[in-house]
């Protein structure tokens, strides 16, 4: 029995005159500790499908589960990192990490060692009483990754957590967010659109094209632990995405069968 | 180097101002009881200062404002929040909130001085309702435009009701209120002075009707210019507190 489960997910919004379908019939099996990226243009139905395991939204049919249970809203056990990082800016960024932890009801001392064993483990311990507007873009999802860890929670979602940083500070904290992410055990599905970004990051790569929103294949990335931009593995299954996504003249075949 | 070039700005200002007048009143040639000259204002500054009568009325006028505008914005921010919330409330009142802006608190005066007599209560009312309608409006709209962002994080970290309110969405939208409560001060110091020219017995309202009714014209130069004075006394420091509140909870997303 795997761990997460996606049965036969659609979901389909009402536009003017009509509907719009941003997933159609998506299955989809996530083992726990698994590193599962969906990858896909806009439009595609990742992010969408992100927010319903997220429990931000709900499928208009089939089911979604997370160990057995269906996700009907969201939860500390599953903490979801987005794109412009969700830090509070009022609260500095040690009181920011303690976000999760006033809710799970943890005493002040408590919290403050926990806020500060997890901002060590992104490094960041020298700026617990700065604002979070005085860091960095890539400072910021930094604490927003401590913070979503500091609950210890069984899943993490990324939502394109580093598509506003520069190139060099998505690459860097690509490989720092994965060695930390793996070494905690995380479950984790990861939004992207960055075809790159999935080889070096994921266990698995779910392809999925627009128009509707459906997973078009799923490939395993086996890079024979050694994640390497540059290494012939990684070339060889960077061309086997690009040829996934040249295939899509055949998907409209598909969809009229 | 900007203070000295703003002092400069102020005293051509000043010098521009006094030049006018006293070319007004030298070749006007109006009564020294109804029109007074620069000089004969500066004098009744001085009268006004050496009885104590500036100072008290100065004191009673910001009593009063403080009252007034505190307990308005502070009703005018929770509810404007609990109602921005709850949006199926606010469709029904509304249009309620949109007829009784554009209504000048002193239209209501017949009525205030029904409800609440004559004296202390009704400069505080119309304080009250001059402050009142730019900050309930401003809350609302800010907090239905809060960026979704902070409210999904609250529900993924589990913050509930009445904390997400508290914890989330008033400082979220608290650089947004700053604004309407600058304005809402504008507004009530204008209606202050009128507020006090009902029955009060100080205030600088209270002064401008005693002095007209005493025929000193320069009394109440004194008075207007110093309700001038005030008020942009008032709004330098809120803009003070302003940049304050930007630096403390400013954001890229506010």
């Amino acid at each position: 029995m795997s761990y997460i489960t996606v049965r036969d997910v659609s979901r389909i919004y009402p536009k003017q005159g009509g509907t719009f379908t941003a997933l159609n019939h998506v299955s989809l099996t996530v083992d726990r500790g698994e590193f599962l990226c969906l990858l896909g243009p806009s439009g595609c139905g990742k992010s969408t499908l992100l927010s319903i395991l997220a429990g931000f939204d709900r499928p208009t049919s089939g089911s979604a589960q997370i160990d057995g249970k269906e996700i009907t809203a969201p939860s500390l056990r599953c903490v979801t990192i987005f794109q412009n990082y969700g830090l509070l800016p009022w609260r500095t960024v040690e009181k920011n990490v303690e976000l999760g932890l006033e809710s799970l009801g943890k005493a002040p001392e408590e919290r403050r060692e926990t806020a500060h064993a997890y901002l060590k483990l992104v490094g960041l311990e020298r700026f617990a009483d700065h604002y979070p507007a005085e860091l960095s873009g890539g400072m910021q999802q930094r604490v927003a990754i401590a913070r979503a860890l500091a609950v210890d929670p069984d899943v993490l979602f990324m939502d394109e957590p580093f598509a506003a940083l520069d190139a060099i500070t998505r690459m860097k904290l690509q490989d720092e967010i994965s060695a930390i992410c793996r070494e905690q055990k995380k479950t984790i599905i990861f939004v992207t659109h960055d075809i790159d970004e999935a080889i070096v990051l994921a266990d698995r790569i779910v392809i999925m094209t627009p128009n509707p929103g459906k997973i078009k294949a799923i490939l395993p990335v086996d890079l024979h632990g050694r994640r390497d931009r540059t290494s012939p593995d990684f070339l060889h299954i960077r061309d086997r995405v690009f040829t996934a996504f040249a295939l899509k003249p055949e998907d409209k075949t598909e969809y009229y069968i | 180097m900007r203070t000295v070039k703003n002092a400069r700005h102020l005293l051509g200002a000043s010098l521009l101002v006094l030049a006018a007048w006293q070319a007004l009143v030298s070749a006007g040639g109006f009564s020294e009881a109804l029109f007074p000259s620069p000089l004969a204002t500066l004098r009744g500054f001085y009268e006004l200062i050496a009885d104590g009568v500036l100072v008290r009325d100065i004191g009673a006028s910001l009593g009063r404002f403080a009252v007034g505008y505190l307990s308005s914005i502070l009703l005018a921010m929770v509810l404007g929040l609990v109602l921005g919330w709850y949006r199926g409330i606010w469709s029904y009142l509304n249009p309620i909130a949109q007829v009784l802006r554009p209504i000048s608190p002193m239209a209501w005066l017949p009525f205030i001085v029904l409800f609440f007599g004559i004296g202390e209560m009704p400069a505080l009312v119309i304080i009250f309702i001059a402050a009142f309608f730019p900050v309930l409006l401003a809350t609302v709209a800010a907090v239905r435009g809060i960026e979704p962002v902070y409210l999904k994080v609250a529900q993924n970290f589990g913050i509930r009701q009445p904390a997400v309110l508290t914890k989330i969405v008033f400082p979220a939208v608290f650089p947004r209120i700053a604004t309407g409560l600058h304005l809402a001060l504008g507004t009530a110091w204008v209606f202050l002075v009128a507020g006090e020219m009902v029955g009060a017995q100080s205030g600088l309202g209270f002064l401008i009707i005693d002095a007209r009714n005493n025929l000193r014209a320069d009394l109440l130069m004194a008075a207007i210019i110093t309700i001038g004075v005030l008020g942009l006394l008032l709004d330098s420091g809120i803009t003070v507190v302003e940049r304050a509140i930007g630096r403390r909870f400013g954001s890229r997303l506010a």
